[in-house]
């Protein structure tokens, strides 16, 4: 007998969304906080913490949405088989 | 390594790297204890989409090699280090999708070795496991000495400390459970390194003036050819840019890449986790998208180097022949990156290298145990006995790979060493395999008798090229070990099937393709599917792809 349910969280594309968008807001903070001339001289005036941080909550909203929309539906294997 | 760099880490970059290793190590805590059903059959690979293990496939690959050496080969030749990508892997991965996968997929062999010991018995068997075996330990030995330069730049301690200290990291990583979820970490570890390598790049080449700025900072540092792919004379050493344009063809784009993408079953056998023939064979072609693309967060970053980071500058001017250019990356990333992405880079790259050394260890563990230790030294123990076997290979492993990691620091440039490595190991290997998967006239004797033979041409060549007697300047000394290993191999085996007596033909089915049956070969489904998901249609858009981008920055 055999059951069938979503991969939730260990669906991969959760697991990158959730480590992504946690650098993501990590960055954004690092980046609103941290103007500094120091960090600027290494960017070229860029607020690369920013953006960058930004740009990852995109790509882990975009696989968050993908996962949400279309679960990897799986085929559970029985309580008692072993490989 | 230069005494000067120094990685100005501040606590937000130690708590993102902290945050990756508590992901992968949970994840393989639970892949252990096997909490999830899903997750379970995620690992035991029964359905995985061919989108994962195709990132999985490149993944395994996009270590120590991919991020360090082919910076510091962009650092030190330029565009032309492009090849190893568009001439030296996208055509391999095609050729490995469209004509080789079905018979693996169909043929069930699930190692090289295996396939060795069926198809020609223990001789063969026994070179390739020995040989396989060195590999392995050698190239760990390359991702352990880039960790510990990570190690080395972070926190300051020498060089021997920080190799003992590294290997030690690995080492609990192998046994706290990191490895069960590997095509897991592979997948988030892809990811990781784009976020770390495109801000990279782009703030590179904003610092450059843009993609204008860099050719011409470039052009009036270094020369144009820095720019041009072809005909690569500088990489190959060849002065001819006709032979130079072979060298590439047939030693670096045939020899090695159809030798590495296509007997390396660290890759293969990712395809091998899917549940479908199709699937299968669409995961090295898959992947072959994104690694067209990987060089432009890769070799533009060495090249930014050389115009903005102030040591590869001044080793540029100077022509210093003894610049540590695998250092060019992290100079760059010193330079460039903020706190905070820093630490994103950091995650990306730590976890590349202790990935790479990780699955060389233990594909050493499983080689050592069960086809050295088990077939030929100690038959008929209980599993118990090889678990145990294992254990201590994997210990054993680790500081024989402390004596490697200091070989590979003589080298200033990772790639010449490691396409040396590839030359001894992989050409003969690829020789050996398509003769054998092709011709069911080869016999047994010949099977190792050719690896052998390529093995000490590949040798030989290296001798030549270290004493001098060959002048091969950059990567061609590689390039031609490795034709040479080829062509001796094919050589010998055929001259040896001709006065040695074959297997018979009913032992062959499944090893030699003219005696596998037609539906162990084909996908019954293949038909139904759309063509986005047909390998053959998929693999010719890549190709044509790959053909354009060579125009493009020919």
């Amino acid at each position: 007998m055999s059951k069938r349910e979503k991969a939730g969280a260990f669906d991969v594309r959760n697991v990158i969304a959730e480590l992504i968008g946690l650098y993501g807001v990590v960055l954004v903070v690092v980046g609103l906080l941290d103007d500094s001339a120091e960090a600027m001289a290494k960017t070229g005036g860029v607020n690369a913490n920013l953006w960058a941080g930004i740009g990852m909550l995109v790509v882990a909203v975009a696989f968050a949405l993908w996962s949400w929309l279309r679960p990897t539906v799986v085929q559970a294997p029985k309580a008692d088989a072993g490989d | 390594m230069d005494d000067q760099l120094r990685l100005d880490a501040s606590f937000v970059d130690y708590a993102l790297v902290a945050a990756y290793f508590a992901v992968v190590l949970l994840i393989g805590v639970a892949a252990r204890r096997r909490v999830s059903d899903s997750l379970d059959f995620f690992l035991s690979g029964r359905s995985l989409p061919a989108w994962v293990t195709g990132l999985a496939f490149i993944s395994a690959n996009l270590g120590a090699v991919e991020i360090v050496g082919m910076s510091a080969n962009g650092a030190q030749y330029g565009m032309a280090t492009m090849h190893y990508f568009w001439i030296g892997a996208v055509p391999a991965m095609l050729f490995l999708g469209v004509v080789m996968m079905p018979f693996y997929y169909g043929s069930k062999v699930r190692s090289v070795p295996e396939f060795m010991r069926r198809r020609f018995g223990t001789g063969a068997h026994l070179v390739n496991a020995i040989s396989f075996a060195v590999a392995q330990i050698l190239i760990a030995g390359i991702n352990l000495y880039l960790l510990a330069t990570i190690v080395e730049a972070l926190l300051g301690w020498p060089l021997w400390i920080s190799l003992i200290a590294a290997a030690a990291v690995v080492l609990s990583y192998i046994t706290l459970g990191g490895l069960s979820a590997a095509i897991y970490n592979e997948v988030l570890q892809f990811f990781v390194i784009v976020a770390a390598l495109l801000p990279l790049t782009l703030i590179g080449l904003h610092r450059v003036g843009g993609v204008g700025g860099l050719v011409d900072r470039v052009t009036e540092s270094s020369g144009e050819e820095m720019l041009s792919s072809w005909p690569a004379t500088e990489l190959s050493g060849f002065e001819n840019p006709v032979w130079s344009a072979i060298g590439i063809v047939f030693g670096l784009g045939f020899v090695l890449s159809f030798g590495y993408w296509t007997t390396n079953f660290v890759e293969v056998q990712r395809a091998m986790a899917t549940n479908s023939m199709s699937a299968a064979r669409s995961t090295p072609i898959i992947g072959a998208f994104p690694k067209m693309f990987i060089p432009f967060i890769v070799v533009i970053p060495g090249l930014i180097a050389t115009v903005l980071v102030p040591e590869v500058i001044e080793a540029k001017a100077s022509a210093d022949a003894d610049f540590d250019y695998n250092s060019s990356i992290l100079l760059l990333i010193r330079d460039v990156l903020p706190n905070g992405l820093l630490g994103v880079a950091l995650a990306g790259l730590l976890a590349a290298f202790m990935a790479g050394m990780a699955a060389n260890i233990s594909a050493f563990n499983t080689v050592f145990s069960y086809d050295l230790w088990q077939q030929y030294v100690k038959k008929d123990r209980p599993d118990g006995y090889y678990l145990a076997v294992g254990r201590w290979a994997t210990v054993g492993a680790t500081v024989a790979a402390i004596g490697t990691a200091l070989i590979a620091s003589g080298y200033t440039n990772l790639m010449d060493y490691l396409q040396t490595l590839f030359g001894f190991f992989n050409a003969p290997l690829f020789a050996t395999f398509i003769l054998g998967m092709f011709w069911k006239r080869m016999t047994p004797t010949a099977g190792w008798a050719g690896l052998v033979s390529g093995t000490s041409a590949a040798i030989v060549v290296f001798v030549m090229v270290e004493t001098g007697v060959l002048d091969l300047p950059g990567q061609g000394g590689a390039f031609v070990a490795a034709g040479a290993a080829f062509v001796v191999d094919i050589v010998v085996s055929v001259v040896v099937s001709k006065v040695t007596a074959p297997k018979p033909v009913s032992e062959l089915a499944g090893l030699v393709y003219s005696e596998t049956p037609r539906e162990v070969r084909t996908d019954p489904e293949a038909h139904t599917l759309p063509w986005y998901r047909s390998p053959v249609p998929l693999a010719g858009i890549a190709l044509a792809m790959v053909i354009v981008l060579n125009v493009i920055f020919r």
